[in-house]
Parts: structure tokens; C-alpha cells; sequence
């Protein structure tokens, strides 16, 4: 090997090319495709536009920020609908998927048909899940008035059409569906959990409730936080099961969401693509306050 | 990766190597991301002089095969082609934007009015002077009027129109004796007989993407009581939304919707309609294309309706709401002569007879088209058009239809649920107004 040309610690031109274009091509995916967009809608946030022609942007200052916090009606409630999500998705469904994990985990009788028939909802496209429970929720012909009207109680409830009850129609729907995601997810978990561990905590006269809280659960923290980042972005994000059940035509009076603004502003005949961005930005910085204080905190510890 | 720490080549001629899967798979995904953007300059497909493109929102049966049956005429008379496009009707509204700024089919179908004139404002349509110099003399001036934009030229051509009114059937007015109200003391009689007989008086369905469906009331009430011009104010975003006129009409409706079928909100238009069609309510508030719903010739022929009742006898029943359907044509068209005969075929009497023939909910604009096919309910809807002192288009299509899709609706659906005096509703409307009307 002649020393002073070909170093090994230097690189050779085809390795620099191939260097270039393993680091750029993704790098330019990445900027072409999350960074110029999340970009321009920071810009355009502060415009507004029509959508049409490039020079009808006209700057705005902050003034679509200041009139959707102080005068634009759906906004408020918009954010009330989201926490409530979050909260009830992590109350609910969650802790019932890990439940549920934690038991079929064990070796009970049908264990794959009852984890196959959890997660079916998972695998289902939303078309076909905003049908299911368009059918069960109908006021006429649904599932539930009939079962009401056949148990006696004369109520004809109008699941999705009554401003207060339609978010937890949506919300029982969508339960449907995450109960069975976290599910899966726990139970890959448990599957890697060391048996070892809790013959030792049965050993040491631990009950069930005990094993479970005291030696389960903090072993598998890497899954626990996959779980409380996909719950707290899934309430976020939560769009598309409202927007179906919803008929497709945006927001509806009892059911909207910050992403369901973002779209009645920019999807449509005459968009207000500034205003939506603003709206859109609004969402971002809650959902990365959200997300980067939870993963501060969570790998803080770990480190220290 | 500091180069100190970079490990050690692979081994030559150890198969593919990972180097050149990684390699490869880059090469895939560049290709990917560089697929569009190829295809964007290639300037879409050939341009064939002989075909004409034809973007329709007339996915459901009737509309399609009536539109279906006018290409096929057209065909034969001119030897051109006509390629369709069909997209379903709400998708087709919610994607008008960027689908003109696209690559449009040549002629596609829209609404006269607002609507029309919005997107010819916007130059993403081309002026149809030239189209309407043929087209002759057919038309009334209302529905000249209603085919230009704001700088007075022709954007559009208007295929049919059909009125709301108040449907019921017949039979059923006959064997309980009823009797069409002309006033509105009248009419909240009749729905309180009506529910005294175990009936809903009047039918309702605007769950899921049909809130549009309450807007043919809003829009009577207003009329009858305020008139027209106090109604094209306010759809226009000239007038405040809290003013005492357009509290009355809240007011009034308040009056009415005690006598709404129950769960409007989570049920269909075509489910309320049905409901109509089975007697199972009494009237319903609707446009004739109600009779799209209908698969049994012997109820079409039970169906009558009565014009909205007076209110204000200042205003009579002068004002009807008719929509008119219609073609522009895009900006650019591919093949623009091929595209301005077609426009000029689809304004004919011969286009609209072929229409009718395959959709008997509408009726012809074309005051030169044949009326012999019509049936009772279509001849006594022209007669009702004919008659009218105004013609309104709808809310959606004489506003601005993000105001009414976003502000108006979530608002006026709302108050449905608990209808009380309405202030905080059109509060919240007023407050939205000056955002899309500034200009």
C-alpha cells in the first residue's frame, strides 16, 4: 500500500461523492419537505392571502394573531375540545389498553383471538370507521336509538347532531380505535420483559397489583414513554375521525378542533391561507411545549 | 463521525456490499422525490384538437347520466370528443381553488352568482362574450345578469335552475284536510295541526356535511320579511348581522322549529326527504331537486308544493329561490375553440331538452327549450320562476361561500340546537364579517 497516496483516514473522491449524496439527499428531502413548508407557514402567518396569486400576500403584522385570540368564536372552544381529548384519551383508553396488554399477556385461554379482535379497529381504514359509527349513531335507523327504543326510553338522541353531546360520541369512537394501539404496543413490550423479574417479586411475597406497579411498569419505561408521546400527539393532531364523523365538511358546533380551524381556513372556495398558517403555528408551539417538556423531563433523569 | 473513528472498508467482493444497497435505496428515494417534478414540466398530456375536457360535479345517478346523455348528443353533432371528469359535488366545491389554478378540464360546471363572479374576478376564468353573441336570444334578463361577472362580461353559461319551496304530498293533504298556507299564521297553524295529528310538521336533516340544507329557510324567512334587497345586503356583507331585521328572522323561526322533525342535526337531507315521501312528516323546505330522491313514478306524481308564505304582505311572495347550474370556462383552456362550441352547444335548446329528458329535477333556462316533457311539478316550478318579481340564488352562492360555510353555518346550526333570541349567534357572525368582506 503506498503510504502517501491512499491514507486510510482520508477520503477517496467516489467516497466523498457517495458521502454528498447519502448526507444531501436527505437533507434536501428534509428541507424541502418539513422545513420549507413549516417555514413558509410561519411566514405566511403573518400575511394574509387568498391563495391565488403570489402577489396578492400582503403583510399583516400580528394582526391575524391578535384576532384569533381575541375575536374569533370557535377558537377558545377549539382549545377546551383538545384538552378535554387529551385528557380523556390519557384517563381512558389508554390505561384500558395496558390493561388489557397486561392481561392477555398472560396465558389465557383464546389470548390471540381477543388481541386480534382489540386491534381490528387499528387496521381498519377511517373511511370505513366513520361509516361504522355513522351507522350505530344514526338517529333514525342506528344501532343505539333501536337498543334504546327496544329497552323502553322514548329519547330520540341525536348522537352527532346535538352541540353537546356530539364530542363524546367522537371521543368513545375514538377510543375504539386507540384502545387497541396501545394495546399492541404494551404488549410488544411485555413480551421482551424479563420473566425472571417477576418470579423474583412473587418470590419476595409481592401481589399482582404490587408486581405490576412496582416491578412492570418502571421496566418497561422505554415503551411507557412511546405511549405518552403517541396519546399526547394523537389528541393533538386528533383531525381525521372528527372530520368523517363530521361529513367531511369541516368544523361542526360542539366539535371543534384547532386542526379542524387550520382546515376551515385554508381548504375551500375562498382560503384565508394567512389566517389558517397563524392557526397552524398556534398548534405547532403547543404540540412542541407539549412534547419538549415531556422528553426534557423524562430524559433529564435518565441522564443525571 | 470524526475520521479517526471511521471503521474499516468493507471487504471487497462480499456480494452487493452495504454501501451499494444504501446506495441504491438513495438513488430510489431521489428518483421518488424527483418523479413529480419531472412530470410538472412535462406539460401535461397532448393536447388532441378533437377531444374537449369536461370536469362535472354531477356524480350522483341522476346529474350523471343526464350529463352523460347532452356529451353523447354533443358528439354526434359536432364530431368532437368530449373527455369527462367526474368528481362527487362536495369535493368537487372544496377543491374548486386549487383545481383552477391547476390544470382544469376545459369547461367544468359551477353556480351562477357570487360564486361565479368571485373566480372571474380572480382571472381564473375566460370570458365567454364571444360564446353568448351565439348563444342568442333565449334568455330572460335576470338569467343574463346572473352569467356576468362584476365587469360586466359573460363568464358563464347557464345550464338550468330549480326553485325551494314547500314540498308535501298530496295524498296526504287530501285525506287529512289540509290546506297550503299562504300566509305564515297559516302556515304555523297547519304545523301545529299537524303535530296534533301525530305528525312532523316539517321534515329536517342537516347532519354530517348538510348544513347547507338550513339555509333555504334562513333564506325565506329573510326575504319574506325584509325583503330582497335587504337579504342581497346582508349575503353581500353590506349590512351588520345584528341588525333588528335580521334578529326577526330568528324571531320568527323560533316560531317554527318546535314543529322540526326531532335529531336534525345528525340526519341527512335524503334521509328528511324520505321521511317526506313516506308521510312521515308533513312539508319540507326544499329545492325540486327533492324529486331526485324519488324511485317511484306514482309518488312523483303525489308531490306538489306551495311558495313560502307571506310574511310581510310589503313583500308578498315576490322573491323566489332558484339556483341556477351553469358552465364557465377555465383560464387556460387546451382547446379553447373545441371548448367555446361545446359552451355554445350546452346554452342550446337542443342541450338543455337532452338534460331534462334524463333529469326531470331541474328545469331549462333556455326559454326555447321545449317544455313538453315536463311534468306537473316542473311546469308549475317554471310557472313559480316566471312569476317572480326577484330570483335569489342561495346563501352559499350569493355570499361568500367560506363566510357562510365556516361563520354563517356552525352558527345558525348551533342556535338549531337551542334556539333562543339569537343575539349571542349573530353576535359571533357580526364579528367574523369584516374578515371576509373588506374589500
Amino acid at each position: 500500500m503506498p503510504p502517501a497516496t491512499s491514507s486510510p483516514s482520508r477520503l477517496g473522491r467516489g467516497d466523498r461523492l457517495f458521502l454528498a449524496l447519502v448526507v444531501g439527499v436527505p437533507l434536501l428531502a428534509l428541507l424541502a419537505l418539513v422545513w420549507l413548508p413549516a417555514l413558509a407557514s410561519i411566514a405566511l402567518s403573518f400575511t394574509t392571502w387568498d391563495g391565488i396569486e403570489l402577489s396578492g400576500i400582503h403583510g399583516t403584522g400580528f394582526e391575524n394573531y391578535t384576532q384569533i385570540l381575541t375575536n374569533y368564536p370557535p377558537f377558545w372552544p377549539a382549545v377546551g375540545h383538545n384538552v378535554l381529548w387529551l385528557l380523556f384519551t390519557a384517563l381512558l383508553p389508554t390505561p384500558f389498553g395496558v390493561f388489557l396488554a397486561y392481561h392477555l399477556d398472560h396465558r389465557i385461554r383464546f389470548t390471540r383471538f381477543y388481541q386480534t379482535a382489540i386491534f381490528l379497529p387499528m387496521v381498519l381504514s377511517l373511511a370505513v370507521v366513520g361509516f361504522i359509527w355513522e351507522i350505530i349513531y344514526d338517529p333514525d335507523t342506528g344501532l343505539l336509538n333501536s337498543l334504546l327504543d327496544a329497552a323502553g326510553s322514548s329519547g330520540h338522541i341525536d348522537w352527532l347532531g346535538d352541540p353537546d353531546l356530539n364530542l363524546w360520541a367522537v371521543l368513545v369512537a375514538s377510543a375504539w380505535r386507540h384502545t387497541g394501539y396501545i394495546m399492541i404496543l404494551y404488549l410488544a413490550g411485555l413480551k421482551s420483559f424479563d420473566p425472571s423479574l417477576k418470579e423474583a417479586a412473587a418470590l419476595d411475597g409481592a401481589n399482582g397489583r404490587q408486581t405490576f406497579f412496582r416491578v412492570v411498569l418502571p421496566a418497561l419505561k422505554p415503551v411507557n414513554v412511546i405511549i405518552v408521546v403517541v396519546t399526547v400527539m394523537e389528541s393533538l393532531r386528533a383531525f381525521d375521525i372528527v372530520y368523517v364523523l363530521g361529513g367531511g365538511t369541516g368544523s361542526k358546533p360542539g366539535m371543534e378542533l384547532l386542526s379542524l380551524l387550520i382546515t376551515d381556513n385554508i381548504v375551500g372556495e375562498s382560503g384565508h391561507i394567512g389566517y389558517g398558517s397563524a392557526l397552524a403555528v398556534l398548534l405547532l408551539l403547543v404540540s412542541l411545549a407539549a412534547i419538549g417538556a415531556f422528553l426534557v423531563q423524562t430524559f433529564r433523569k435518565e441522564d443525571a | 463521525m470524526t475520521q479517526a473513528s471511521r471503521p474499516t472498508p468493507l471487504a471487497p467482493g462480499s456480494g452487493p456490499g452495504r454501501r451499494g444497497v444504501v446506495g441504491g435505496l438513495f438513488g430510489l428515494t431521489a428518483a421518488a422525490l424527483a418523479a413529480p417534478v419531472l412530470t410538472a414540466c412535462g406539460g401535461g398530456p397532448k393536447v388532441d384538437p378533437k377531444t374537449v375536457t369536461f370536469g362535472s360535479n354531477g356524480a350522483d345517478a341522476a346529474p350523471k347520466s343526464a350529463y352523460a346523455a347532452v356529451t353523447k348528443a354533443f358528439t354526434r353533432d359536432s364530431g368532437l370528443k368530449v373527455a369527462t371528469n367526474t368528481v362527487d359535488h362536495d369535493t368537487f366545491q372544496k377543491s374548486i381553488t386549487s383545481y383552477l389554478q391547476g390544470t382544469p378540464d376545459d369547461v367544468f360546471t359551477w353556480f351562477a352568482g357570487y360564486r361565479m363572479q368571485y373566480f372571474a374576478k380572480k382571472g381564473l376564468a375566460t370570458p365567454l362574450d364571444d360564446v353568448w353573441e351565439k348563444l342568442g336570444d333565449g334568455f330572460s334578463d335576470a338569467t343574463r345578469q346572473l352569467s356576468r361577472g362584476e365587469d360586466g362580461t359573460y363568464y358563464f353559461v347557464p345550464l338550468y335552475n330549480y326553485p325551494w319551496a314547500v314540498f308535501y304530498r298530496k295524498s296526504l293533504f287530501a285525506e287529512r284536510g289540509y290546506e297550503a298556507p299562504a300566509t305564515w299564521d297559516e302556515f304555523i297553524a297547519l304545523a301545529k295541526r299537524m303535530r296534533a295529528d301525530g305528525l312532523d310538521p316539517v321534515a329536517s336533516g342537516y347532519g354530517g356535511g348538510d348544513s347547507w340544507s338550513v339555509l333555504g329557510a334562513f333564506d325565506y324567512l329573510n326575504l319574506r320579511a325584509n325583503g330582497y334587497d335587504f337579504h342581497m345586503a346582508l349575503m353581500r356583507g353590506e349590512t351588520s348581522w345584528t341588525d333588528q331585521r335580521t334578529t326577526r328572522v330568528l324571531d320568527l323561526w323560533r316560531e317554527l322549529t318546535p314543529h322540526y322533525q326531532k335529531s336534525g342535526g345528525g340526519r341527512s337531507w335524503q334521509d328528511a326527504a324520505q321521511s317526506l315521501l313516506d308521510k312521515k312528516t308533513g312539508m319540507a323546505v326544499i329545492g325540486l331537486f327533492l324529486g331526485q330522491q324519488v324511485t317511484d313514478e306514482k309518488i312523483r306524481a303525489d308531490l306538489d308544493f306551495f311558495a313560502f308564505p307571506e310574511i310581510d304582505p310589503a313583500h308578498g311572495q315576490d322573491a323566489v329561490e332558484a339556483p341556477t347550474d351553469g358552465f364557465m370556462l377555465s383560464r387556460r383552456p387546451k382547446n379553447e375553440d373545441g371548448a367555446k362550441k361545446f359552451l355554445t352547444y350546452l346554452g342550446g335548446a337542443a342541450a338543455e331538452e337532452a338534460y331534462m329528458k334524463a333529469d326531470p329535477s331541474n328545469l331549462a333556462v333556455n326559454e326555447k327549450a321545449s317544455t313538453a316533457s315536463y311534468n306537473p311539478l316542473q311546469k308549475k316550478s317554471a310557472e313559480l320562476i316566471a312569476r317572480a318579481k326577484h330570483i335569489s340564488q342561495f346563501a352559499d352562492r350569493d355570499s361568500d361561500p367560506g363566510f357562510i360555510s365556516t361563520v354563517v353555518l356552525p352558527g345558525l346550526t348551533e342556535w338549531l340546537g337551542h334556539p333562543d333570541d339569537g343575539a349571542a349567534t349573530l353576535k359571533k357572525i357580526e364579528s367574523q364579517r369584516s374578515r371576509f368582506f373588506t374589500a
